[in-house]
């Protein structure tokens, strides 16, 4: 039994070290995305989420155009693309009439639209997959030193702006009439989304990194009413899809992007049923009330 | 009278080119407790809004006594009731003003946050989701945050909507109490009644100024016809409003003759 254990769950990554490089940077980028997609998710972001992943594609692939299939120029391009996308379309939604799910909808079609084809002048098909759904078993060390001080700004900022991300969420009206940052945090928040987005560029695609950000934070919804065990859950979470993800694709050789996205999914679909505050529940306490 | 809390100055503030608040002229002298009445789309929100600084004018300005802390209050809808948030946690951040991005929330700030709840009469609601409370409830947990905020001029946008009676009368001592410690309040309400029973100094508003002073002097019916009959909607041939012809005002008084309802 214990054999039988050790063959599933650990032996692919003592026996193989782009097992562990694979899951050591998904388990970090969770560590960063999964904070941030609650907070996408709370503000009712998580299509811009979305959005902001297709409008890193044509720098991505900028990039692969003039450098080839090199991790560097690609992420260099996907935050540029990326910035322009978030900015442009948070400037459009703040100083126009428009929301910002349409602008988000617009600018990220231009963009997905312009990163097939920047792809296509120079790759092949599979170089268009590798873009669009990643190569998490391929993170050599350099993808993964990048993920790690995409992590460490990540958490640093979230804890230094936290209040400001609650205040600009909960109540924005507020913060903007008590202190200045209402409209900087939006844009460090977006920048925390960008940067998020391309470090899981590389492990799981332009198309699939949003998903390690939203599902987790969409599950995690589903159990607490409070935003700090929020973020904490949304990470156990993501940290359980990655290896869950990674030892199906191991075991079944199935492609590991996909593998990953599609065990948050899992869990995402059990916590819509049986979470505190799912739809199970909320039927079964229908019955019984306090008096008071 | 006393030292000004705030001056308007020829203050315009609006949408598109559009006045909303056309032209304001006066003074809210210091802890004086104003109400600011008017039709919808009369400009009383914006005005709120251009105080809080949260509209920059179209022309002129509103000058604020140096040094001065303002609370404000908009209109409820303006606010996500989802957000996974206790009342402790919506309440707290009436602290921003005191603690700022990064400051510590100090035993005593809690203990702060505590007699608040408290002096709203929500005490032992601190761990109820915000999505639990009653409209009433949620309206008390904003007045608790304004209380926190310790701000020398309050501004509430409409607080007695859809709020019953008995709240309506617990916020009203709430109000007096500021107003009894010095604080000036300026109040956006429907209710004449309320507010000729309870606020000394009225505002009239309609796009601009009706009627501004004594309650009882500013709700002359004569004036509330003046206030009733402007035209609520934009004209997008309206003429261009020239800033040093003080005649202005007359050509919007033409129009709201002409189509009173």
């Amino acid at each position: 039994m214990i054999d039988l254990l050790y063959v599933v769950l650990i032996a692919p990554f003592a026996d193989f070290a782009f097992m562990q490089r694979a899951l050591f940077g998904s388990l970090l980028l969770s560590l960063g995305a999964c904070p941030v997609g609650v907070f996408l998710m709370l503000r009712r972001m998580s299509l811009s989420g979305d959005a902001m992943a297709h409008g890193i594609l044509p720098g991505a692939a900028a990039g692969f155009l003039f450098f080839g299939l090199e991790i560097l120029p690609m992420t260099i391009g996907g935050l540029i693309a990326g910035a322009i996308v978030a900015l442009g379309a948070g400037a459009v939604s703040r100083f126009t009439v428009q929301r910002e799910d349409a602008s988000m909808a617009a600018f990220y079609l231009i963009s997905l639209a312009l990163g097939v084809l920047l792809v296509s002048m120079r790759g092949s098909s599979v170089d268009l997959m590798h873009v669009l759904f990643g190569t998490v078993l391929a993170l050599d060390n350099e993808a993964l030193a990048l993920i790690g001080g995409i992590v460490a700004v990540t958490l640093v900022v979230l804890f230094v702006f936290w209040r400001a991300l609650v205040a600009e969420c909960l109540d924005p009206l507020f913060l903007r009439s008590v202190s200045r940052l209402g409209t900087p945090a939006h844009f460090i928040f977006l920048g925390l989304v960008v940067l998020n987005l391309v470090g899981g560029f590389q492990a799981l695609g332009t198309l699939l990194s949003v998903g390690l950000m939203m599902l987790p934070a969409a599950s995690a919804r589903f159990w607490t009413s409070r935003v700090e065990p929020m973020c904490v859950l949304a990470v156990l979470i993501g940290f359980a899809s990655c290896l869950s993800g990674l030892l199906l694709s191991y075991h079944a050789a199935l492609p590991s992007g996909p593998a990953i996205i599609l065990s948050a999914g899992v869990v995402y679909f059990v916590s819509i049923m049986f979470g505190t505050r799912g739809a199970l529940r909320a039927r079964a306490i229908r019955h019984r009330h306090r008096i008071a | 009278m006393t030292d000004p809390c705030l001056t308007f100055r020829d203050l315009t503030l609006g949408y598109d080119s559009h006045p909303a608040v056309h032209h304001l002229d006066g003074r809210v002298a210091k802890g004086s407790l104003t109400a600011v009445v008017g039709a919808n789309g009369s400009g009383k929100s914006t005005l709120m809004k251009g105080i809080a600084g949260l509209l920059t004018p179209m022309e002129g300005g509103v000058v604020k006594a140096p040094g001065i802390r303002i609370a404000y209050l908009p209109q409820r809808s303006e606010i996500d009731r989802t957000f996974p948030a206790r009342v402790v946690d919506l309440v707290s951040l009436g602290l921003w003003p005191r603690r700022g991005l990064l400051g510590r929330h100090t035993a005593q700030d809690r203990a702060d946050v505590g007699k608040a709840l408290q002096a709203v009469g929500l005490a032992g609601f601190e761990k109820r989701s915000i999505d639990t409370l009653s409209g009433g409830q949620f309206q008390r947990a904003l007045f608790a945050r304004v209380l926190l905020q310790d701000a020398d001029l309050i501004l509430l946008d409409e607080p007695f909507n859809a709020i019953d009676a008995r709240t309506v009368d617990e916020l009203i001592a709430l109000i007096r109490h500021w107003n009894g410690e010095g604080r000036t309040v300026m109040v956006v309400v429907h209710d004449l009644e309320l507010v000729r029973r309870n606020f000394p100094e009225t505002l009239l508003l309609a796009r601009r100024e009706v009627a501004w002073g004594k309650t009882g002097e500013a709700l002359t019916p004569e004036h509330m016809l003046r206030a009733r009959r402007f035209h609520e909607a934009w004209e997008d041939d309206a003429p261009w409003c020239e800033t040093s012809d003080h005649d202005h005002d007359h050509s919007h008084e033409a129009h709201g003759g002409a189509r009173a309802a």
